[in-house]
């Protein structure tokens, strides 16, 4: 693991840091009421992220869930078209139409995250049927949180998946909570990759906040799914560094709790990881002062683009018209 | 030769299969035939890649096929009884519907979903119901419901060949009817009605299964010299105002017919359409023939004493007339 080469390890370092700051642009700016809605941050949890997309090629599908940013950006779309995305602009991902939890970048393989817990994972099987039948080659990621594992649709598809031997690798990130509630209270099984063995589908627990340990554990788990060898589940245990939400007083944890887990910010351990290794502290700050001003200009860019136009608002419900009448 | 309903559709998906092989079909015994047998056989001429048996999981079967339809395939979903559809919402309110307009205009959903409805044999309240108006009130669904097997053949090309998931619901009563399948009957246009019979004094607005019984009643209306019209919606989703409109203005009386109940009905829409599109046409208030507020009664004398048919429809037309 330690010998992975070094310009590995500085695009993971530079990947995280620019989804931290990007996102931190959008806690900014939710904060001055600039983003619609309610954004969910990934921060802390930008290594799951990061070390899965580093397997995948430009072709392959992920479906994201609400917590979506992360894996857009680690899948490599544009940070400002997803950014005016989730500001709500025309030259957004999707024109405005979708928003933080809809981010679509199709010609990417975003093929979509949800706002709807756990429904995306079906949609994700359904992508890699689609894959399997027309043997082009690619597989399907779905991300999901460990409240999806509730969801009766989420074992569905463990089962559905095992069963068609579906070239799908199922990555949930175990932060320990859904909203405002902790894992214990939701569910007695407290390992998520308990919940693959009785369908047959091979799973591991992994520590979701080392890079290098979600790289390792995703080189090999696509590797298989590659060669033909069906589904697979990654648990990543992390920590959401930030609330459920943008805004979220996070009365559900403790001080403590909340000091503890700055122990496990990713991004920490990736530099402590490269400093051990003798990589000079000035390189690894250029890299981080670079990101930020991508993405600052990305993100000044985009709050200056275009609103979309309300004459517009009819638009893409249907692929072509049908009705002999405008719709109501 | 005059074939079934279910031959017809049989015949129809065949067709497609063999013509596009992107087109699937998946759901619960479909390759053993499906419940009611349509797609009996499919699986030896088409193999058992493309015509595929799923598990008993609506919701995730229902996320499968739209998945697959935004990755390259055409998937056929067979949802047994429309009664199901119920576990499959999520997916196809939340997503399937929403995804081109969420995604911009990306991605679209190619995909059918046939699902079998309507009350016949004592099938009870959980294998009987007209769900239709729910999925009606749903941006991005298309609804068909065809009345005949040969409407269902150029109906279902027509869902099958269009980039937006088609709610495509097939009535049990109309699987035993036969009829001639003309050797160039073609796609039909969805978002077009069709006028099922001319008539100058009321127009009678159905679909699916009623429009038969729609039929019956303008015939037995006419040997009371009432001359009735009927249309036959043909798509519940968008509904087709204007043939309606050109009707009413003839008619200047509207009775709409459906099985599914009453409150909340399509009948429901096409009413306040019309009021609001041909108000100075119309001579009469418009009027509803539905079921009663009540779940399908099992016994078959409480399932006839609930379901509406013809007597209800001439009644109706007779208020308007006399
Ligand atoms: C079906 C559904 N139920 C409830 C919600 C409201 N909700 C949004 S996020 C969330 C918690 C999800 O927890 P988890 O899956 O662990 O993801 P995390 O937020 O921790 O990343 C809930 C309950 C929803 N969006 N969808
Ligand atoms: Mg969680």
């Amino acid at each position: 693991m330690t010998d992975l080469a070094l310009d590995k390890l500085y695009g993971f370092y530079e990947q995280l840091w620019r989804i931290r700051l990007f996102e931190g642009h959008v806690q900014r700016l939710a904060a001055k009421g600039e983003v619609p809605g309610f954004p969910h941050l990934s921060t802390g949890q930008e290594a799951v992220a990061v070390g899965v997309c580093a397997h995948l090629a430009a072709n392959d599908y992920v479906f994201s869930s609400h917590r979506a940013h992360g894996h857009v950006l680690a899948k490599g779309s544009d940070p400002y078209a997803t950014f005016a995305e989730i500001i709500g602009r025309q030259d957004g991902l999707c024109r405005g139409r979708g928003g933080s939890m809809h981010l679509v970048d199709a010609a990417n393989g975003v093929m979509g995250a949800t706002g709807v817990v756990a429904g995306n994972l079906s949609l994700a099987a359904g992508a890699a049927w689609a894959a399997q039948a027309l043997g082009d080659g690619r597989i399907a990621v779905v991300f999901f949180g460990d409240g999806a594992t509730g969801a009766g649709v989420f074992h569905e598809t463990l089962n559905l998946a095992s069963l068609w031997q579906l070239p799908l690798l199922f990555v949930c990130e175990n932060n320990g909570y859904a909203e405002f509630t902790s894992r214990e209270e939701h569910s007695k099984v407290a390992k998520v990759s308990a919940f693959a063995a009785p369908y047959h589908l091979p799973a591991e627990t992994i520590d979701g906040n080392d890079v290098l340990v979600v790289n390792a554990a995703a080189a090999a788990a696509v590797r298989s799914i590659r060669s033909g060898a069906g589904p697979r589940l990654l648990e990543c245990m992390t920590y959401r560094m930030a609330g459920h939400y943008v805004g979220d007083a996070q009365r559900y944890r403790s001080k403590e709790e909340l000091a503890a887990m700055k122990e496990k910010d990713p991004i920490d351990r990736l530099r402590a990881h490269l400093t051990q290794r003798g990589e000079p502290a000035a390189e690894l700050e250029a890299i981080e002062k670079r990101v930020a001003s991508e993405v600052q200009a990305a993100v000044e860019r985009a709050r200056q683009a275009a609103r979309p136009d309300p004459a517009t608002v009819l638009d893409y419900v249907y692929s072509q018209p049908l009705s002999t009448t405008a719709e109501a | 030769m005059e074939t079934t309903f279910i031959e017809i559709m049989r015949q129809a998906l065949d067709e497609e299969m063999t013509r596009d092989a992107s087109v699937y079909l998946i759901g619960e015994d479909v390759a053993a035939g499906g419940a009611f047998g349509v797609s009996r056989g499919l699986v030896d001429k088409h193999g058992p890649l493309r015509v595929r048996n799923t598990p008993i999981s609506e919701a995730a079967i229902t996320g499968l096929a739209t998945g697959a339809a935004l990755c390259g395939l055409r998937p056929v979903l067979e949802i047994m009884f429309i009664d199901f559809a119920t576990l499959a919402m999520d997916c196809l309110v939340n997503q399937s519907a929403k995804y081109r307009y969420m995604s911009g205009g990306q991605l679209s959903v190619p995909m059918v979903v046939r699902t079998q409805a309507g009350a016949a044999g004592g099938a009870a309240a959980q294998h009987s119901q007209s769900l239709e108006s729910w999925f009606i009130h749903v941006p991005g669904l298309v609804v068909v419901a065809p009345s005949s097997p040969v409407e269902a053949y150029g109906l279902f090309k027509s869902s099958l060949r269009l980039d937006d998931p088609v709610l495509f619901i097939e009535h049990k009563r109309l699987y035993a009817m036969k009829e001639h399948l003309p050797a160039d009957a073609a796609a039909i246009p969805l978002g077009r009605a069709r006028v099922a019979r001319e008539g100058s004094d009321v127009t009678v607005i159905a679909y699916s299964a009623m429009v038969r019984t729609a039929l019956e009643a303008a015939q037995q209306l006419a040997q009371e010299g009432v001359s009735v019209e009927v249309i036959d919606l043909r798509t519940l989703a968008p509904l087709d105002i204007e043939t309606l409109v050109r009707s009413v203005t003839k008619t200047r009386r509207v009775v709409i017919a459906h099985e599914a109940v009453e409150c909340g009905g399509v009948g429901a829409e096409v009413a306040a359409r019309l009021g609001a599109a041909a108000f100075d046409e119309l001579d009469a208030p418009i009027m509803r023939v539905g079921c009663p507020f009540a779940p399908i009664p099992f016994a078959p004398e409480l399932e006839q004493a609930l379901l509406p048919g013809r007597e209800q429809i001439v009644r109706a037309v007779r208020e308007l007339t006399s």
